[in-house]
């Protein structure tokens, strides 16, 4: 490549004055070009097939601009080939950024980790973020820009906008709409005013499904302006949810699980959590004391509760259950006690006025300014979406809408279904939209953009704190994508800029001075922008908004829509890790259902049945129920949830998407076929009846009982310093195994585990796990090496339930060793249990042997060796295993080998630390520490200490290296169970 | 008649006042009647019918192992965390057949037990024929068959070599020494009456391929001496290969942790268990072809008697076996075998249990009963029922104890597919077409040792 400061050459006159012939000649189907604007001469038409002979070859000779990635943990002299570098860049899911470090061989990036020095992920990620490689090297995304299904030159679409562009110039832009997510993005925003200030009467609309819109809505209720909100967990003793997913669901939940988990360490002054929940959540499970209510019903408990808290213009409700009023009377109890200490929490499935309940019950106990912060909104432009969007299915139908531009999302998807977006925007002359698939709503417009995937891209966001990060692309775009930032600057005067230019120029527009270069190597390195959070405000609630007395329906079923847990509004339906992800708790896979409570499933006269092919660890058939909402009415397969509110029901959007990709296409129902803009979150009054018919859905834990059996410890916090450690010698008859050297172990908090899965697909992608699809988990054959069991104890109607992390257990006495007839599983001299491909015949006796059942045998050939794209993503630390091999957990033996080598080379040990496995890194809790239980001061040897420390199975005298640490529970005592 | 009586060994039932050998055969037409089977009957159109059926369903099995390494043990149901179930409980199953064929030459031998003659030969095959059917098992259920060689202890420069540690090795070096023995048994007590083919063989080709076959045998009274001498020392040789044997595959189950595996009375309750399936299967196929090659005087009422009452015998010490499983696991008192049993019975897969409970235990308890004893259609019903009996018990004993183990969460469910049953009937048929082909090819009954229970033969001193 040239060096930059190179003269510049030119080729043509042409070229010289700035004419870019290589839009012109670089397209091999010039034909079908539209018309220049003057109609083509057979001369004109001649030269230019001229020139295309002359210049094809120098096509591949396109110079690229300078664009500098700058290492994050290491400064790169020159890629060492093995060594991966990391990248810090950020990720963008509903208008909220989370950080992260994106390891990359040899220019490939393959794994995602967290950005320790980002506040949204203080290191850890969400499921979601571990997917997006998997995203990135998708084959169905969209890989060419097409015109009516032709395929067109990114410079035809330049044209055609700027067409548009001039012919709206006159009117000021009327007519010219654009359709975004929340744009968190400050150089997008940026952009976005500058075109608008150029076509003042062009309109912004704004529809994010992902987005929090009640939370917006409710902070807009209760302040009568737009503001942030977030939340100090570790600051309070008790937090109160209001069908609040804290722990696992929207902005910032991966920091605020840390600082739950943090707090409740027993060293630490310990928090107690309440959640009046309807879909059982991580949160939920969590909880020291969870109350299932119906999703209609949490209005009228928040009212109550603010009531007694002494809210103004609050009336008490009526009509609240003797069990809900119990459960009042202690969090009554405990907030009072904890003035200035406590926070309750409104969940985004809750309409706005229990957001602005919970923001008024903040500020009546003092925690505004001690565990919850107000700031300016995170988004430069934040909207009510929700109207937003009812404005632009009015203008469209109004024939007022000539260009329709939509950046990203799905909107003919997620739109409320009484809208009939589909509908409107076919009224409109001509459609774009930018997108990473060939989705529906691309199915519906004229020019159908391939988007830049994140990790092509250059652009900034900003997190759920207002911490900004410039997002810098690990890898050229695969298939020719475009972001959103040039895609905008096709209607600006400059309409080749690239991202880059454009994310750079508005920084150095922000920051200025001489050390620029030094701030935006810095930030780039960093993955944050130092000082960019929004600082907090002070704020009021108007309390007049109280006014409206709850209602609370008597009767009538609730039907409640929320975003899955891991395809989220469908945006990663085509993503197959993320679609053979078991959901916490219910454990499906591959489809969405109906979730309902096990009592309203037999009342209805149904039931779900393990099959005999799969049984409770593949397949469970299930009716097929209808069901219909203010007259329009979807089937899916109901499926019981322990702890669910009776007369309630709970659907997963995301599924049922009819074009997305072959992963995700035709999978589950579409939700949104009955969510309408005015019961977006729940509605009641929903009929469901059986229809006879059963489906097979897909389900890797159905049976979620203990059995009796000791499987998860349990300690009070009262009186857990009387506990004595469980582990002791059990006779042996062999002499014991010295272990000389480093003895690996694992210590798993399940105090701290909030069972968010994002363990287990770290581990996937680390490790180079196959994806089997629908059809083999219900056979009973998925991959995963790590799996997040649940556990329930107590009544079905409002159980406890418990999270365990189950990956090998490294036994000392392994009984998988024994039997394997060729040595093909064999123990480590510090106490790996290895397992070796090579060896395997596959006779699968290892694991019939292991009582922990974490083996899993490739019964097919399930890697994909074809798919080009795919074999990018993969570890090239890790043996991609073949047909008829066992695998399992290997306590990620190549991260601990390579940091074996660094201390080898520097003669020193292996520091504590050192080693995360894929699991511990991505984990938000730190429930998972790994280390050298040899080293009496390690992590994980400190943790082994405690006496909340036991095995698992540990009768059966495997001596696992990794043990568990009992959870800890801290009932308020008016209503603990146990007394 | 006072011969034969004396030859009841004191025997005061029924079955001892019947005789062996029907009365009225000569050494010649001893010969003749089971030579002619082999050399001048030919083939009836039932043979080739049954061979045809039976060739089918052997290429069935081609197919469906050809498909099983073309594809993967994933055309099994097989699953986490069922890991084995139609393949090693197919492969126990015709292991246990292969019982009997051993048991009636080798330990009857050396107990004298003069009435095995007439079945011992078509026992013996039966047991290498049902050997080689097992051996399929183990071989194509690993997830790589073409590298099941590294199960055996040959010196390469890859390091591969057995882990000792492990009961599949064992079960290496002990079904392929039985199947070595059992081979070497059969073949050395075919060869004088080989002989005796290649002298009557009225075709080129049969003397020629008899006559190899037959290592030169002229019947000299040095070459019966040293016959006798080998096949008392393979008849040594092979019992206590019928105790280990089976030993060693219960080990496959008993050596394991999991619970209902991992027992301590496996290994007698499997080797009564591979007895009583043998005799079952034996029955099966004695009752059918005495009928169709008129053999009733050489298998007489007296054999199926006896094999009825060694049938009555073990299938008590399964049931036995059984109580015992049951009993430990109450007494015990250990969760996790208390829940087995109770899993077992009461659980999804409870059907087999108690099917298996009235196909082994309750069934045979008939056989208390002369009159069943001495007919025939009861007699083949029962042994039928028995052999369904014991591959339940297999089944029972691998899919139940795995489906549901220690942990909740891994607890899972196995159905069949359509390529477990095709490669399950697939072996019975390669079972049938080689027995078919020893029924035309080869004399069924040893025509030399039939010649030696004849009165005539009881030569005075």
């Amino acid at each position: 490549m040239k060096p930059t400061n190179a003269p510049e050459f030119w080729r043509t006159l042409a070229e010289h004055d700035g004419a870019d012939l290589h839009e012109l000649v670089g397209d091999e189907f010039a034909s079908r070009l539209p018309a220049p604007p003057d109609a083509v001469e057979r001369r004109s038409f001649l030269k230019l097939m001229g020139a295309s002979m002359a210049m094809a070859g120098m096509a591949g000779c396109t110079r690229q601009p300078p664009e500098q990635i700058v290492p994050y943990v290491r400064q790169p002299e020159e890629i060492i080939p093995g060594r991966p570098l990391y990248y810090a860049t950020a990720m963008t899911l509903g208008g909220r950024a989370s950080g992260l470090l994106v390891e990359s061989h040899e220019g490939r990036p393959t794994k995602v980790e967290g950005n320790p020095l980002h506040p949204a992920s203080l290191g850890a990620t969400d499921v979601f973020a571990q997917g997006a490689v998997l995203d990135l090297y998708d084959p169905d995304r969209m890989q060419t820009l097409t015109y009516l299904g032709d395929i067109r030159p990114w410079s035809a679409f330049l044209g055609a906008m700027r067409a548009i562009a001039t012919s709206a110039q006159g009117a000021k832009g009327a007519g010219l709409r654009f359709l975004t997510e929340s744009i968190c993005s400050p150089t997008l925003a940026a952009q976005m005013d500058e075109l608008l200030a150029h076509f003042p009467s062009a309109v912004w609309h704004q529809w994010d499904s992902a987005a929090d819109l009640n939370a917006a809505a409710g902070a807009r209720l209760a302040f009568g302006s737009d503001a942030s909100i977030r939340y100090a967990v570790d600051r309070a003793a008790v937090v109160v949810c209001l069908d609040a997913d804290l722990l696992s669901y929207g902005a910032g939940h991966l920091a605020y699980a840390r600082q739950f988990a943090t707090r409740r360490r027993p060293e630490n002054a310990g928090i107690r959590l309440y959640a009046a929940e309807s879909m059982p959540s991580s949160t939920g499970a969590r909880a020291d004391h969870r109350l299932p209510t119906r999703a209609s019903q949490i209005e009228a408990l928040a009212r109550q509760l603010a009531a007694d808290l002494g809210v103004a213009g609050v009336g008490r409700a009526e009509g609240l259950a003797q069990e809900t009023h119990a459960w009042l009377r202690a969090v009554l109890n405990d907030l009072n006690a904890h003035r200035g200490s406590s926070l309750v929490v409104a969940g985004e499935g809750q309409p706005p006025v229990v957001h602005a309940l919970a923001h008024a019950m903040n500020g009546a106990l003092g925690n505004a300014g001690q565990t919850v912060f107000y700031a300016d909104p995170i988004e430069a432009h934040p909207a009510d979406q929700m109207q937003s969007m009812r404005d632009l299915t009015g203008a469209m139908n109004a024939g007022q809408v000539q260009a329709l531009v939509i950046i990203s999302g799905n909107p003919v998807y997620t739109a409320p279904a009484d809208l009939k977006f589909a509908d409107a925007m076919n009224k409109v002359a001509v459609r774009v939209h930018l997108s990473l698939h060939a989705d529906e709503t691309s199915a519906l417009c004229h020019w159908q953009v391939p988007q830049a995937h994140f990790l092509e891209s250059w652009s900034d966001a900003r997190a759920f704190d207002g911490t900004a990060s410039i997002v810098q692309p690990l890898i050229a775009p695969l298939y020719g994508g475009r972001s959103a930032h040039e895609l905008l600057a096709a209607f600006s005067d400059r309409p080749e800029a690239t991202a880059y230019a454009v994310v750079r120029q508005f920084w150095q527009k922000r920051h200025g001075g001489a050390d620029f270069e030094n701030f935006w190597r810095q930030s780039v390195h960093d993955g944050v922008i130092p000082d960019s959070a929004m600082a907090p405000r002070a704020v009021s609630v108007r309390t007049a908004v109280f006014a409206a007395a709850a209602q609370v329906p008597a009767s009538g079923l609730d039907v409640s829509f929320r975003n899955d847990p891991t395809i989220y509004d469908g945006r990663f339906a085509n993503n197959a890790w993320l679609q053979e992800l078991p959901k916490p708790l219910t454990h499906l896979t591959w489809d969405n259902a109906v979730l309902v409570s096990p009592a309203m499933l037999s009342r209805l006269g149904g039931s779900a049945t393990p099959a005999m092919t799969g049984g409770e660890r593949g397949q469970i058939k299930a009716p097929i129920v209808e069901v219909t909402y203010r007259g329009r009415s979807i089937r899916g397969a109901m499926f019981p949830v322990a702890g669910h509110p009776d007369q309630a029901m709970t659907l997963h959007l995301g599924y049922g998407r009819t074009r997305v990709g072959h992963v995700g296409t035709d999978r589950g129902f579409n939700a949104n076929a009955i969510r309408t803009s005015d019961a977006w979150s729940f509605g009641t009054g929903a009929t469901v009846v059986l229809t006879g018919e059963t489906f097979s859905l897909a389900c890797t834990q159905y049976h979620q009982l203990m059995e009796g059996r000791d499987l998860i410890h349990v300690v009070d916090r009262g009186t857990m310093d009387d506990r004595r450690s469980t582990i002791d010698e059990l006779p042996w008859m062999f002499p014991a195994v010295e272990y000389t050297g480093y003895k690996w172990g694992m210590a798993i908090d399940l105090n701290a585990c909030t069972g968010c899965n994002a363990c287990v697909i770290s581990c996937q992608a680390e490790n180079n796990i196959p994806v089997v699809g629908k059809a083999e988990v219900l056979r009973g054959r998925e991959m995963h090496w790590l799996r997040v069991d649940t556990y329930h104890a107590g009544p079905a109607e409002n159980p406890d339930t418990y999270f365990q992390p189950v990956p090998c257990m490294h036994c000392e006495n392994a009984p998988c060793e024994i039997v394997c007839p060729v040595g093909a599983t064999v123990h480590s001299h510090e106490g790996l249990n290895d397992m070796v491909y090579n060896r395997c015949v596959g006779t699968r006796y290892c694991s019939n042997n292991s009582p922990y059942k974490v083996r899993r045998f490739n019964y097919f050939l399930y890697q994909d060796w074809e798919t080009p794209s795919l074999q990018l993503q993969r570890n090239p630390d890790v043996t991609v295993r073949s047909r008829g091999v066992m695998e399992k957990c290997t306590y990620c033996v190549q991260r601990i080998n390579e940091a074996k080598i660094d201390a080898e080379k520097e003669d020193r040990p292996v520091r504590d630390g050192e080693i995360q496995t894929a699991c511990q890194s991505v984990c938000p809790t730190e429930a998972i520490v790994f280390g050298d239980i040899g080293d009496p001061n390690s992590r994980v040897s400190k943790l082994k200490g405690e006496s909340r420390d036991y095995a698992l199975l540990h009768d059966l005298n495997t001596k696992p290296r990794t043990t568990y640490l009992a959870t800890i529970s801290d009932r308020h005592p008016d209503l603990d169970k146990s007394k | 008649m006072t011969e034969r009586r004396h030859e009841g060994h004191g025997v005061v039932d029924g079955a001892a006042s019947s005789p062996v050998i029907a009365p009225g055969y000569t050494f010649g037409s001893v010969t003749d009647k089971i030579s002619s089977i082999v050399l001048t009957r030919g083939a009836s159109h039932g043979w080739w019918l049954g061979f045809l059926v039976a060739f089918l369903l052997a290429n069935m099995l081609f197919v469906s192992l050809g498909y099983l390494v073309l594809k993967g043990i994933g055309i099994w149901g097989n699953n986490q965390p069922v890991a084995w179930a139609f393949d090693i409980t197919n492969f126990v199953w015709w292991i246990g057949i292969g019982h009997a064929g051993t048991l009636i030459s080798a330990i009857l031998l050396l107990l004298k037990q003069t009435w095995r003659t007439s079945i011992n030969r078509f026992a013996e095959a039966m047991t290498l024929f049902a050997v080689a059917c097992a051996g399929i098992f183990p071989l194509f259920h690993t997830g790589r068959p073409w590298l099941a060689y590294w199960m055996l202890p040959i010196p390469n420069t890859m390091s591969v070599w057995p882990q000792f540690r492990s009961p599949l090795i064992w079960d290496v070096f002990a079904v392929s020494t039985y199947a070595t023995v059992s081979l070497l048994f059969w073949f050395v007590g075919l060869v004088p009456d080989l002989a005796t083919l290649r002298d009557r063989s009225e075709s080129k080709i049969g003397r020629v391929v008899y006559g190899v076959f037959a290592l030169g045998w002229r019947g000299s009274a040095r070459h019966w001496q040293r016959y006798d001498m080998a096949y008392l020392l393979l008849a040594g040789l092979a019992t206590p290969l019928v105790v280990s044997v089976h030993t060693i595959v219960s080990f496959d189950f008993a050596v394991a942790q999991l619970p209902g595996w991992h027992a301590t009375i496996f290994p007698p309750y499997f080797v009564a268990g591979a007895i009583y399936s043998g005799f079952a299967m034996v029955l099966t196929l004695a009752i059918p072809i005495r009928a169709v090659y008129g053999l009733e005087d050489f298998i007489t009422s007296r054999h199926l008697q006896n094999m009825a009452k060694i049938l009555l015998v073990t299938g008590l010490i399964v049931a036995y076996g059984y109580t015992i499983e049951a009993f430990m696991a109450w007494y015990s008192a250990n969760t996790y075998e208390e829940f087995m049993m109770a899993n077992r019975m009461t659980g999804p897969y409870g059907f087999a249990y108690w099917l298996l409970i009235l196909c082994n235990v309750v069934t045979p308890q008939l056989l208390w009963f002369r009159r069943i004893r001495s007919s025939v259609v009861p007699l083949f019903v029962i042994s039928l029922i028995v052999n369904v009996g014991m591959w339940l018990e297999r089944f029972v004993i691998i899919v139940t104890s795995l489906h549901r183990d220690f942990l909740p969460s891994s607890w899972g469910r196995y159905a069949p597919t359509i390529w477990d049953i095709s490669t399950y009937v697939g072996t019975i048929g390669l079972f049938l077409a080689l027995l078919f082909l020893f029924l035309r090819f080869l004399p069924m009954i040893s025509i030399f040792e039939m010649r030696t229970i004849l009165p005539q033969a009881k030569v005075k001193e």
